[in-house]
Parts: structure tokens; C-alpha cells; sequence
């Protein structure tokens, strides 16, 4: 049986379940009150804070302890524009032409250690993430270039005010990792969080052994009645992939929540049948290739458009995605966003054209043309399976077929970033993986190499990054829209800096028992446990 | 006997030193440091400053020659500071494992003890029997399955077993409890990797004691003992096996130290939260503190135990004592 049908088939099975059982439109007493759920996380984050930290190792145990001020709307995850109230009561209509945004927030919500929190809480919070003091160190710096300030107006209100209106500047807000911790623990110490943890989300940490796990207790006195309907959590560290997808089959977890590729989603549901569930979305995370524009001769850019043109996009998706954790085909926005482009417009540009022959008789072509009909060079790539090694070895074939010969060098990830942020390489494979799907930020990792965010292209585009600013500060969406098109083209086609390979698949097989949570297209996002309870 | 064992105490420090200098090295080779691995690892937007500050805070800014004084000062104090990944003691995070790695290597050698010296005991005095060539496979099987491999089988066996037994399929805990919690959760937890790693342990020294008891039973002072009319049994106890276990000390006494720092994959397999799966994360992640301290703990471990073999190998053979 192929996992595709097999994945059908469960969804229907599941789909019925989940949407009478999961959120609204189901009786409240349906779902189950207590239990313990354990699940399995791949790696452990180097600190707790979540203001400084970037993994995912992180979000798993630890946002079920915190609060946040707005996030994705936990009924409909899959939406990139869907974000509800946490800790402020309504959603706020911004004022100033889009500069001023006030929000107010619930009143009586307290920490796990009983104190109160209030609105200078959550502006000691923001302003470490946006104006960190000296010593310390946050990861979200680049986010909020828009905001002037963050001032508390009472003890429960508080005022963003922006340098310039800005579309990005919402989805920013709700990035998962804006933590609200406590002023009077920030004033103490500033790098408290590092090590330790109190906030006010629906569950308190019990504790937690270095490698091991981190374990968290249901908060009485969360601030949404009746929930968490779980008593607790228990999240355990596990390396290997293997030992995850045993451990669901072997029932010593319940879930993990990253994902993991279809054979092993495959294998649970045989293995398993009814007591496995599995959900599947597109991934905010794509695996792109990027040519060393600095280096000889992939410094002109027919070379760099050959190698776009000779990768089958449109068939690799129907093909990988049996064997790796990608899919969707798409440019440079996520493309289930409003911003991404349409597969009519997608299929316009240099590497989506749906004649392939066509596309690869114009990659030799311009090969030819450029003096290297039989190019060779070095593939740089991180040494992980999924999704990394597979699309590499797929597009070593690719360019096969248009006469370029191609020697894929590994290396783990030390050294592979070494080597890409030193532009030691010919071409390198990259990956963009964020949480919040925020197009106008998130390819912010196409500009120029001195604008920073990560882009390793070694090239200068002025025009790229001028289009960058002026759809960041837009609020026209229509505009918005027109420029990002404009910049996909100019990235992809017209002057080839980098390319997208495929966008991720995320495949999440967990215990039918599961109840309440919602797949979302970030393994970042939902996560707070606040919903979900367990049907044993 | 005493000025023997200060001499071995002292050939200590040298190779402690070397060992020292060579993982300094070795590390600072490895392109990449930690903080761009943290900072960059999650494909997030990053501040380069950020990265800066962060080499700071490390003290990754210094010279070498600094880096290397202050491990050096620090391991001399037996502080060895705080894991750069964690920023976290590590002291604290190595005894958090310790008690773990210790536990699978003492029952892995206890398996092989209880499994190498009878079984190779039984090949040699049953020398080209059945019961030998029984023996010998067995032995080579182990030696030819890696542990880690055997590991995985163990864990599909058991899921497949208890399905098929029980209807819902059961695998050994992934979360770790200490013995004198939990004993039997600890032990259905410990059990299957010290198996695993006992047997291709005990292969080698099943072989091992073959081979020595076959040729202290070729010398002169065996065949005296059975003209003596002395039987088969109080040879072999009295005689033969004594002599013949001082390279099988050699061998279990190097597998005991490999077992405490080098079960990387099978700890992986079982997830057992021990040194070799820390060793692993402290070298992937760089943190260059953590592994500097492992790999002084495991030289110390192997120093140390090769010490224990030598006083074992005294106590064995009296001639050692008065060389």
C-alpha cells in the first residue's frame, strides 16, 4: 500500500475525529480532563531563553510555559494571516496611519510564582527582544527594524510605536519565541531566563535533567478557564530518529512534533493502523541552492541561470516527496502565503517553466554560450539525511542532464557553515526555516551580502534590496504583492542570485489519543499544549 | 610493590598533559565555533553582533595560549568550568551521565565476564569438539555484529514480540531512573544495551581466553600437574585458568574504559542519556569546554584503569612484583 493512500485514508478516518474533537464546534464536555502526555523531542536548546535562542529544541519544552502577547490562532494554524489575542483582550486597530498600535491586556493573569503581570512585564519583555542591553543577546533584533518604541500606559496597556507602518510587523509580534517573562526577574537579572523558568503559560515547570528531559505541571490558575485539559507534559530528549519513531510505536511517547519522513510515518501505520493519526502541512522551511557569485563562473549570470533551468521543480515534488520531507513547489514566499505567487506566474520564471525539455535546452544553451558547456563544480552540503543529502543527490542528476558535472562534498554542520559564511564554495546548499510565516522578513535572505540575514550569495543588488524596504514599508497589500512578484523574479530569473529547491513537507504520525492539536506549517508554532488532551 | 605503584601514579600526569594539548588542538582545528552553531543552527535572522557578543561572553576572543593556560589552571583546580553550550557547570552535567555510563559498563562486563571466561574455558579444554566450534561461532558472531546494530534488533524483536504476545507492542523506557528508584524500571531500561554491548565485549575475550588457557595447557608444569595424577578440574581451577587470564584482565580492563566514554551509538539506540552520547553533542556543537573535560576524563578513566590491570596483574602473577 502506498503511503499516499494510506495517508488518505487515515485522514479520513481522522479528519472526522479531529473536527468534532479538537476545537469549536464540539460540546466542551467531549474532551478529556487530565493524563500526562510524553513526547519526544530531537535535540536540547543550548539555553532557556527563548529571546536569544533560534531552535526549535527550545519551543518544543518550553513555550507551555510562557505566555505570549498575540499568537497564531490555535484553531487554524495552516492560516499565515490568522493571529488571535493571548495576553491582550482584543485584537487593537492601529492608529497614526499604521504606526501606533495599543493593546490592552487581561487583567488578574499571574505568574507561577503568584505575582501579577502587567503591562511593564510585557514591555521589559519586548524591549530586551528589540533593544537588548549590552551583555545580552537577542536573535530577533532584525525583526522589529520598524519599531520606535514600547512603552507601557498604564498597568494594563501597552503602545508599539513604529518608525513606519509595516505589514511585517504583526507576524513579528507573534513569533513564538517572544517569551513574557517577569520584570522584577529581568531586573534582578537580566540572563535569568537562561537558566531558569517562570512565566504565566498553562503549564509550570516541575524540572528537568540536563539531556534527559523537561517536565512541566498543569497551571491552576491559568487564565483561560477550563484549560489545560492535560496535568502535565513530559518532554524527552531523543537524538536519533529511529529511537523517536520506536518510541510512538512503543507507545513511550505520544508524539514528536518536528515531523518525520513519509517511510516512517509509512512504517507507524502499518505497524500501528488505527492507533496512528497523521497529519500533514506544508513547511515554512525550504531547502534553496546558491551559487558563489564571487567566484569564477558563477560570477555571470547565464551560468547561474543554467543551473536553475536544468532542475525539474514541478517533477522532483511528485518524486522526492515519497522518499524526503519536501513538496510543495514554490519561490521565495511561502507559498500557501497571499503574497506567494500563482503557478501561472510561478511557471513564468527561469527553473518553473512546465516544458522541461524547454528549460533545459535553454540551460545548455546559455551554458554553451558562457563558454562552459561542460561545467564542474563542487556541491557544498550539510551532512543530514532529510532533507539534505536526498535533494542534493536529486540535483546532481538534474544538472547531470544538462551536461554539468557535479561532486557533492558533506560536511556536519560546523563546518558546512563555516564554509558558508567564509563564501568558501562553488555552490552551497542553504536552508530558510522561520516560524511565523512573515514573506516580507523571511526573504530577507536574499539580499545582499552587507544587509546581513544571512545571505551567502557574495553578491551586491541594490535594486533587490531597495524593493526589500519599500514593500516593508508599505501596508498596501496589492503593492505588497506586486513588489514581491517583482522580487521573485529578479532573485530566480533575471539575475539568478540563489534558488529555492523545494519547499518542506511536515508529516507529524502520533497516537490516535492525541486530541486537540492542530498541525501547523512551522514545527515553531502551536505549541503551547494549552488544547490538548488525551482520549485514552 | 609501593615504589611500583608511585612510578605508575606518576606516568599519570605526562600523558594527562599530552592528552590535554592534543584535544585543545584538535578542537580549535574544526572549522565553525559555537556561537554561530547556536545563533545559526535555527535558520533564523541573526545579528552578527550577536555572534560577537557571544564570543565574548565565552572568552573564545582570547589568544590560544590564554584558552589553553586557563583549561589547564582550571583542570589543575578541578574546576572545569561551564559547558559553552549550555553555560551550565560541567561538572554537573558530567555526573548527570556518570552514574548512568557507569552502571551499563559494570553490568556489560559483568556479561562478558560470566559469558567469556566459562565459554572460552569450555573451547579450550573441549578443544575441535562440537562444543568448540559452537563456542567459536558464537564468539565470532559477536564479534562481527557491531553492538549498536544488535541493539536495533533487540528493540524491533521485543516491539514485534510482545505485539504478536500481547497485542499492543512494548520496547525497553527511553526516560532513565536511578537503580535504587526504580529497580526493576531501571533494569528493563539497562538491561538490553548491556547485553548488546556484553556480548561483543565477551566475543573478544571468550577468544581471548581460549587461546591462553590452550597454551598454558601445552607447558611443562600442566603436564607435571596431570602426571601427578592431579584430575582435569583442579588443573584447570588451580593451575591453567590463573595464568591464562592475565591478557583476558588486559582486554576487559581496556573494554571497561572504552565502555565509559565510547557507547556513542548505542546509547543512541537506547537512548540512554550517558558520556558517549554528551561526547557526541559536545564535539557536534562545539563546546570545546565539555569535550576538552570529557576526553580528560576518559584518558583518566583509561589511565586509571590500565593502573587496576597492572595491580591485578601482580596480584595474578608474583613474578611482576619483584621485577
Amino acid at each position: 500500500m502506498k503511503f499516499s493512500h494510506l495517508t488518505r485514508t487515515i485522514f479520513t478516518a481522522a479528519a472526522g475525529l479531529a473536527l468534532a474533537a479538537a476545537f469549536g464546534g464540539s460540546p466542551a464536555d467531549a474532551q478529556k480532563r487530565g493524563g500526562t502526555m510524553t513526547f519526544v523531542v530531537p535535540d536540547e536548546p543550548p539555553s532557556w531563553d527563548g529571546h536569544r535562542e533560534t531552535t526549535f529544541a527550545l519551543i518544543h519544552p518550553f513555550a507551555p510555559f510562557y505566555s505570549l502577547l498575540i499568537k497564531v490562532n490555535p484553531d487554524n494554524p495552516s492560516s499565515p494571516t490568522d493571529f488571535v489575542c493571548d495576553l491582550c483582550t482584543e485584537f487593537p486597530k492601529p492608529t497614526d496611519g499604521g504606526k501606533n498600535w495599543t493593546f490592552k491586556l487581561r487583567q488578574g493573569v499571574k505568574f507561577h510564582d503568584g505575582t501579577a503581570l502587567t503591562a511593564h512585564d510585557v514591555v521589559a519583555s519586548y524591549k530586551k527582544i528589540i533593544f537588548p542591553p549590552q551583555g545580552t543577546t537577542s536573535a530577533r533584533v532584525a525583526y522589529f527594524t520598524m519599531v520606535e518604541s514600547v512603552t507601557a500606559k498604564d498597568n494594563h496597556t501597552v503602545e508599539f510605536k513604529l518608525k513606519y507602518p509595516s505589514g511585517a510587523f504583526i507576524p513579528a509580534l507573534a513569533t513564538p519565541y517572544n517569551f513574557i517573562y517577569s520584570k522584577a526577574k529581568l531586573d534582578q537579572d537580566i540572563r535569568w531566563y537562561e537558566k531558569n523558568v517562570m512565566g504565566s503559560g498553562p503549564f509550570r515547570f516541575v524540572g528537568r535533567e540536563a539531556g534527559a528531559f523537561v517536565k512541566g505541571e498543569r497551571n491552576k490558575d491559568f487564565y483561560i478557564k477550563d484549560r489545560p485539559y492535560l496535568d502535565g507534559f513530559e518532554a524527552i530528549f531523543s537524538s536519533k530518529q529511529a529511537v523517536r519513531v520506536q518510541a510512538i510505536r512503543g507507545d513511550r511517547a505520544a508524539i514528536e512534533f518536528r515531523g518525520f519522513p513519509p517511510k516512517s510515518a509509512e512504517d507507524l501505520v502499518k505497524a500501528l493502523g488505527k492507533d496512528i493519526t497523521v497529519q500533514e502541512s506544508p513547511w515554512n522551511c525550504v531547502l534553496l541552492f546558491t551559487p558563489n557569485s564571487k567566484k569564477k563562473p558563477f560570477d555571470d549570470v547565464r551560468v547561474r541561470r543554467a543551473l536553475s533551468l536544468a532542475v525539474d521543480r514541478w517533477g522532483g515534488s511528485k518524486s522526492l516527496s515519497q522518499i524526503a520531507i519536501v513538496k510543495p513547489v514554490g519561490g521565495v514566499a511561502y507559498p500557501d502565503h497571499p503574497l506567494a505567487p500563482s503557478k501561472a506566474e510561478l511557471e513564468k520564471i527561469a527553473g518553473y517553466w512546465p516544458d522541461i525539455n524547454k528549460s533545459r535546452a535553454e540551460a545548455r544553451r546559455l551554458l554553451a554560450e558562457a563558454g562552459v558547456p561542460n561545467l564542474k563544480f563542487t556541491l557544498n552540503n550539510r551532512a543530514i539525511d532529510q532533507p539534505y543529502t536526498i535533494v542534493g543527490t536529486w540535483l546532481i542528476d538534474q544538472w547531470r542532464q544538462v551536461g554539468i558535472t557535479v561532486e557533492q562534498k558533506m560536511d556536519p554542520t560546523g563546518p558546512f557553515y563555516a564554509k558558508l559564511r567564509g563564501s568558501d564554495f562553488d555552490v552551497s546548499m542553504d536552508f530558510n526555516c522561520q516560524s511565523v510565516i512573515n514573506p516580507l522578513l523571511d526573504i530577507g535572505k536574499f539580499l545582499s551580502a552587507d544587509k546581513g540575514n544571512e545571505s551567502y550569495g557574495g553578491y551586491t543588488d541594490r535594486t533587490l534590496d531597495k524593493m526589500f524596504e519599500d514593500m516593508n514599508r508599505t501596508g498596501d497589500v496589492a503593492e505588497q504583492k506586486k513588489l514581491m512578484l517583482a522580487f521573485e523574479k529578479r532573485v530566480l530569473d533575471e539575475e539568478a542570485r540563489s534558488f529555492v529547491t523545494l519547499w518542506w513537507n511536515r508529516i507529524i504520525p502520533h497516537r490516535s489519543y492525541v486530541k486537540g492539536w492542530k498541525v501547523s506549517p512551522s514545527h515553531y508554532l502551536n505549541q503551547d499544549l494549552t488544547h490538548v488532551w488525551l482520549d485514552k | 610493590m609501593y615504589q611500583y605503584i608511585v612510578k605508575r601514579l606518576l606516568l599519570m600526569i605526562p600523558t594527562l598533559l599530552g592528552a590535554a594539548l592534543l584535544v585543545f588542538v584538535l578542537m580549535r582545528l574544526i572549522p565553525g565555533d559555537v556561537c554561530v552553531l547556536r545563533m545559526v543552527g535555527g535558520a533564523g535572522y541573526v545579528d552578527p553582533k550577536a555572534i560577537e557578543q557571544c564570543r565574548i561572553d565565552l572568552g573564545l576572543n582570547r589568544t590560544y595560549v590564554i584558552q589553553f593556560l586557563d583549561f589547564i589552571w582550571g583542570f589543575i583546580r578541578f574546576d572545569l568550568g561551564n559547558s559553552m553550550w549550555t553555560g551550565r557547570p560541567i561538572v554537573e552535567e558530567i555526573s548527570l551521565r556518570f552514574e548512568l555510563s557507569l552502571q551499563i559498563a559494570l553490568m556489560a562486563t559483568l556479561t562478558a565476564i560470566l559469558l567469556a571466561i566459562p565459554l572460552g574455558t569450555i573451547s579450550a579444554v573441549k578443544q575441535n569438539t562440537w562444543i568448540d566450534y559452537a563456542v567459536r561461532g558464537f564468539s565470532i558472531a559477536g564479534i562481527a555484529m557491531p553492538s549498536f546494530w544488535l541493539g536495533i534488533l533487540i528493540i524491533l524483536g521485543l516491539l514485534i514480540t510482545t505485539k504478536g504476545l500481547f497485542g499492543s507492542p512494548w520496547m525497553p523506557p527511553i526516560k532513565y531512573v536511578p537503580l535504587w528508584v526504580d529497580p526493576l524500571y531501571n533494569l528493563s531500561m539497562t538491561i538490553f544495551p548491556a547485553l548488546a554491548t556484553g556480548y561483543r565485549y565477551s566475543a573478544v575475550a571468550t577468544r581471548m581466553t581460549r587461546s591462553a588457557l590452550l597454551e598454558v595447557l601445552r607447558e611443562d608444569y600442566v603436564r607435571t600437574a596431570r602426571a601427578k595424577g592431579l584430575i582435569q578440574k583442579l588443573i584447570i581451577r588451580r593451575h591453567a585458568l590463573k595464568n591464562a587470564l592475565l591478557p583476558v584482565v588486559t582486554i576487559i580492563g581496556i573494554e571497561f574504559a572504552f565502555l565509559m566514554g565510547g557507547l556513542v551509538v548505542t546509547e543512541q539506540v537506547f537512548n540512554l542519556n550517558g558520556l558517549g552520547k554528551l561526547f557526541v553533542a559536545s564535539v557536534t556543537n562545539h563546546d570545546y569546554a565539555m569535550t576538552q573535560a570529557l576526553v580528560m576524563l576518559v584518558v583518566a578513566i583509561f589511565v586509571f584503569t590500565n593502573f587496576v590491570v597492572d595491580i591485578i596483574y601482580a596480584w595474578l602473577d608474583p613474578r611482576i612484583r619483584y621485577r
